[in-house]
């Protein structure tokens, strides 16, 4: 096939306005309004890409978003796109595009001999080569396979571009541009509905372009040129071209990306390259339209195969002939207009093959008119070519394989198939809807709506202009009286001269006389009529089974010039109708979506709210290293001039172990609970008892899941009789509070106990190590600090000049230690405060690394030893949880499984490696898997690396020798197991 | 697709958060019957139709709300408040 620029000039382009563009190296020249597919088309491209899995040559085979061959990469660097529809890629100045799956070149491909190997590659190919054969042969064969079989490379590089989001509240969501969409629109807007009208491409009319009838007296693309202008005047109407819709949802929700500014070489001023659009709406009309039906024969994939109506789009809208010499192969009376209405316009139509004996006498006469030759009661056998078409085989029509008749052979550049048309239900499909099918023209059609949509156009079977129209005001008039708008209904719409509606002969699968031919259903996924065959043939026969062995319409086309050609030739195998085969169900997106366009600007810093604390800023000036924590940003380490992140974490970890430290504890959640039955909630809450703790104490709580396993842990703070402020651990606050909140509605209505977060309304610090009492001292008043008046577990209140401020004496270090809350506000001048009293005994600041290290010294748990599947006894609490009272898990957390002895214990490990333990890591006992380390760190104090770790029988192994590995890192340790608390364990640090 | 907050008002449902299964009855907090409560923690029914089911709002008004949603095709009939609340919510249209 060689294209070429037809005398007229096509509808959407404008010659005046030369564009230039690149495809694999080579430089071109197109038009404004072209498409890339187009483009290329005009200036004598006949070869596109590559197939997926046999990498033969394919060429374009329609003119929009059905594409199955075309698949080009798009744009360099960043920017890079892969598996860009060609026939959809509207043509910009420097475009530059890329053929893909083929090495080292699209006219020589060197993976071309797969299809030698074509006998072996059929369908269920993988299963019987590997299923048996064992993992480490699959493995081996896996990387080829992978390079082999596929579609274009994504890009590794960030998307530089923006993205945007939009929601619609709308009460008509109309979708599609062409006929059906533009009338149904253009009824509802004249009575006043707030409609949102949306069409794919960025030219309005859809198959109106090729439309010879007459609306109103008028060309009919005139008439849709009119409806697109007043439309867009109504301010009650949204009309977006260049918009998608990909997903019909739940409660009549649908998604939508519009191509902002894919049609430039790159978006400009700020604008973003896609916008998703969420609609919300009260009604939806359905105006997809329908894409034409390929015939299967043999050869049906060689570049210059293409769809009739394609051809004649391509000669309407850009003046483009597709090739020299044309066959036109159609069972239906529209093939007939493609073929004389690109005759009339110059383009060489040498024969038309029908398998009917009859035709309309009228169409008898137009194509003696037009010199064309006529084979009625004939078919194409076979197209006959390597990287073009060459010629084509005709015989009489027969059904049978023996095909009768005398072959005759055609030279040819172009075969044109025109076998009916297919609507496109896809997004009906989506929520559910079952498809009907239409015998008159062999294919399904929405059945009952699932939601409130009507479809109308030839997406409901409207295959002629007449029809569609008159579905099109049906469907305005249901949307009316559902929505209670006053409507005509009889619109005045008048049509004359329209097209013959396709009514298709039903033909699907043109037996061969070589019965190694190959004939391709799926022309995207290489999916051949043998393929669906050796599925029967081995029981895959239901088409949901099919469709999985043979991967039929599983591409990313989801088979839309495919599915009713194989629908057909299954039922035609087993011997029973179409419907009664029935039909797969389409899934969201109906075409690829970029991933950027659902992030939108949740991205980066972006992708969640990142919560700061009052100290921020203090801390960032500070040389704070910061880290993410339970969605808080909280200092790692402050690092000093040439120090390691060790150096810093082990000296701060040290200043508070010999002098005083101080951290920032904003970030624990806090929650109020507060009412008369405040202790008795609490109670049932946590595992450990609160009733009996007085006012002005506070006490370390665990709290179990109602299966038994340790939840999360905190301090309770009694601030007064039914006052008491908890503390959760960073991660879990907002999960606790749920809890606290369902149990409260649910199941414990009658206590009377109110609870709410507090998280955001203080600032907490923590000041600890042996001077942390003279620092405090020397700057909170209205308080004593002395061992009377403030003992170990007491929560006090006192003053930072006029700020107001609690006190607890807790500690997570083991060191002495107090735990400081203010209202928010005041936390950073109570901060600097103390910052300031602690200058003379040389407080350090510290974060959470050195925290950790603390913590692990003294065997505390954290969340790494809270992972939800473990116990009480198993990190050494049993000890705490209230004997008599019934609590969450109180139950529960005595089955059997969970009060074995066989379970993994806490225990500490001290390495003699230099380097730290990885936490996750493996414990070896005589090379056997007897545990795993959960919390690893460098213990300044013990100058040894050591860690916490979970190990079966965690206490008998208590002075054994036993080993650490990191398979991945090729780590291995010796360690001795000890008790987990490394430091201090009489707890004489806390009175220091 | 939208929840009718007996509270707020209609939500998109991204506001709420499921919570689970609405059917189970929760044992009196002082049952000490283990299989009562493994019943509770871990048996489930998965019904085909219409199902009661705890939502709570988590991004507003953070009640707890007891939900009749069909589980085939998704459509949440009504909306409910739980405790003492209960009998205020609305059919969900």
């Amino acid at each position: 096939m060689s294209g070429y620029r037809l005398k007229d000039s096509g509808i959407y382009i404008d010659t005046a306005q030369e564009l230039r563009f690149e495809f694999d190296g080579k430089k071109y020249v197109g038009y404004q309004g072209d498409t890339l597919a187009s483009a290329l088309l005009a200036n004598g491209v006949t070869l596109f890409a590559r197939s997926f899995k046999y990498h033969r040559p394919r060429g374009v085979y329609t003119a929009g978003p059905e594409e199955p061959n075309a698949l080009v990469s798009l744009r360099t660097g960043d920017r890079h796109e892969p598996n860009c529809h060609a026939t959809t890629v509207e043509l910009y100045d420097g475009l530059v595009a890329r053929s893909q799956n083929a090495w080292p070149s699209l006219n020589t491909d060197f993976m071309a001999v797969n299809q030698f190997f074509a006998p072996l590659l059929i369908a269920g190919f993988y299963y019987k080569t590997f299923m048996g054969t064992g993992q480490k042969f699959w493995h081996f064969c896996e990387h080829f396979i992978r390079r082999a079989a596929g579609m274009g490379q994504g890009g590794l590089s960030a998307d530089p571009d923006k993205y945007e989001k939009t929601n619609h509240f709308t009460d008509v969501f109309i979708i599609g541009g062409g006929p059906a969409g533009l009338l149904a629109a253009d009824t509802l807007a004249k009575i006043g509905a707030k409609i949102t009208l949306v069409e794919e491409s960025n030219n309005w009319g859809g198959s109106l372009s090729e439309e010879e009838g007459l609306i109103n007296g008028e060309p009919a693309l005139y008439w849709a040129n009119n409806v697109v202008k007043i439309l867009t005047k109504n301010e009650k109407v949204t009309v977006l071209p260049r918009t998608t819709v990909y997903g019909y949802f739940d409660d009549n929700t649908l998604g939508a990306i519009e191509r902002v500014s894919d049609h430039k070489q790159m978006p400009k001023n700020n604008e973003p390259r896609q916008r998703h659009h969420k609609i919300f709406a009260k009604r939806v009309i359905i105006a997809t339209g329908s894409v034409e039906r390929p015939i299967v024969f043999e050869g049906n994939d060689i570049p210059g195969v293409m769809l009739a109506n394609s051809a004649l789009r391509y000669a309407k809208r850009y003046g483009v002939a597709v090739g020299n010499k044309v066959v036109v192969f159609t069972n239906n009376d529209d093939g007939y207009h493609s073929a004389i209405e690109l005759k009339k316009m110059g383009v060489n139509i040498i024969a038309m093959v029908d398998p009917r004996s009859t035709l309309d006498p009228e169409l008898k006469t137009q194509i003696e008119e037009q010199n064309i030759e006529h084979h009625p009661g004939c078919m194409v056998t076979s197209a006959k070519g390597g990287k073009s078409l060459n010629h084509v085989n005709i015989a009489h029509f027969s059904r049978d394989s023996g095909s009768s008749g005398s072959l005759q052979r055609i030279n040819a550049d172009v075969l044109l198939i025109a076998g009916g048309y297919t609507p496109t239900i896809n997004l009906c499909s989506q929520i559910g809807t079952k498809a009907d099918f239409v015998e008159e023209i062999q294919s399904f059609v929405p059945g009952e709506s699932t939601q409130p949509f009507v479809a109308c156009g030839a997406a409901k079977g409207q295959l002629d202009l007449e029809s569609t129209l008159c579905g099109a005001v049906e469907a305005a008039v249901q949307t009316a009286k559902y929505l209670n708008l006053d409507i005509d209904t009889h619109p005045s719409i008048k049509v004359e001269k329209a097209n013959r509606k396709a009514i298709p002969f039903p033909l699907t699968d043109i037996p061969s006389t070589n019965s190694s031919a190959k004939k391709f259903i799926d022309l995207q996924h290489d999916v051949t009529v043998n393929d669906l065959k050796i599925a029967h043939r081995e029981g895959f026969s239901s088409v949901e089974h099919l469709k999985r062995y043979t991967t039929m319409g599983m591409a990313a086309d989801q088979g839309k010039t495919s599915n009713m050609n194989a629908l057909a030739l299954i039922a035609k195998e087993r011997g029973i109708s179409i419907p009664e085969a029935g039909t797969t169900s389409f899934r969201v997106p109906s075409k690829p979506v970029a991933l950027g366009a659902l992030a939108g600007r949740d991205v980066g810093n972006h992708y969640h709210a990142l919560r700061r604390t009052p100290v921020h800023e203090w801390h960032i000036k500070n040389g704070a290293e910061m880290v993410d924590t339970g969605g808080w940003h909280r200092p790692r380490v402050y690092k000093k001039a040439g120090e390691s992140l060790f150096e810093a974490y082990s000296r701060e970890a040290k200043a508070v172990r010999n002098n005083v430290g101080i951290v920032d504890v904003t970030s624990l959640g806090k929650i109020d609970v507060q009412g008369p039955d405040a202790a008795e909630f609490l109670d049932r809450v946590y595992a450990n008892s609160f009733q009996k703790l007085p006012v002005g104490k506070a006490k370390y709580g665990i709290m179990l899941r109602d299966d038994g396993y340790i939840f999360d842990d905190g301090t309770v703070w009694r601030l007064g009789e039914t006052q008491f402020l908890m503390t959760t651990t960073t991660v879990n606050a907002a999960r606790v509070l749920s809890e606290l909140e369902r149990l409260l509605s649910l199941y414990w209505p009658e206590l009377k106990v109110h609870v709410s977060s507090q998280s955001d309304q203080w600032a907490g610090m923590a000041v600890a190590g042996p001077k942390s009492r003279s620092v405090l001292e020397s700057i909170i008043t209205d308080m004593s600090f002395s061992e009377e008046d403030c003992p170990v577990m007491s929560v006090r209140k006192g003053r930072i000049g006029k700020w107001p401020v609690m006190v607890a004496r807790l500690s997570f270090s083991g060191e002495r230690a107090y735990e400081i809350l203010t209202p928010r506000n005041y936390g950073l001048d109570v901060w600097e405060a103390i910052m300031d009293a602690g200058k003379p005994f040389g407080i350090t600041p510290y974060g959470t690394e050195s925290m950790g290290a603390l913590r692990i010294e003294k065997g505390h748990i954290g969340g790494p030893e809270m992972d939800g599947r473990t116990t009480l006894g198993d990190v050494g609490m049993e000890r705490l949880s209230s004997k008599k009272g019934s609590y969450i898990g109180s139950v529960l957390k005595n089955r059997h499984g969970l009060k074995s002895d066989d379970r993994k214990t806490m225990v500490g490990l001290i390495s003699d490696g230099i380097k730290p333990l990885r936490p996750g890591s493996v414990v070896l006992k005589n090379n056997e898997i007897v545990g795993h380390v959960t919390s690893a760190t460098f213990s300044p104090i013990l100058d040894k690396n050591i860690a916490l770790a979970l190990v079966r029988k965690g206490k008998k192994h208590i002075g054994e020798n036993l080993q650490v590995v990191f398979p991945l890192k090729d780590e291995a340790y010796n360690v001795r197991v000890v008790d987990p608390c490394f430091y201090d364990a009489e707890g004489k640090q806390l009175y220091a | 697709m939208k929840i009718k907050c007996p509270i707020c008002g209609k939500r998109e449902a991204s506001e709420y958060t499921y919570i689970g299964d609405a059917t189970v009855k929760r044992p009196d907090v002082n049952n000490t019957d283990e299989q009562s409560w493994f019943e509770y923690v871990f048996q489930r029914r998965n019904p085909r139709g219409d199902h009661e089911e705890h939502w709570q709002h988590t991004a507003a008004c953070r009640s707890i709300l007891k939900v009749k949603r069909n589980t085939v095709t998704h459509k949440i009939s009504s909306v409910d408040l739980e405790g003492p609340w209960q009998g205020q919510g609305e059919e969900n249209n």
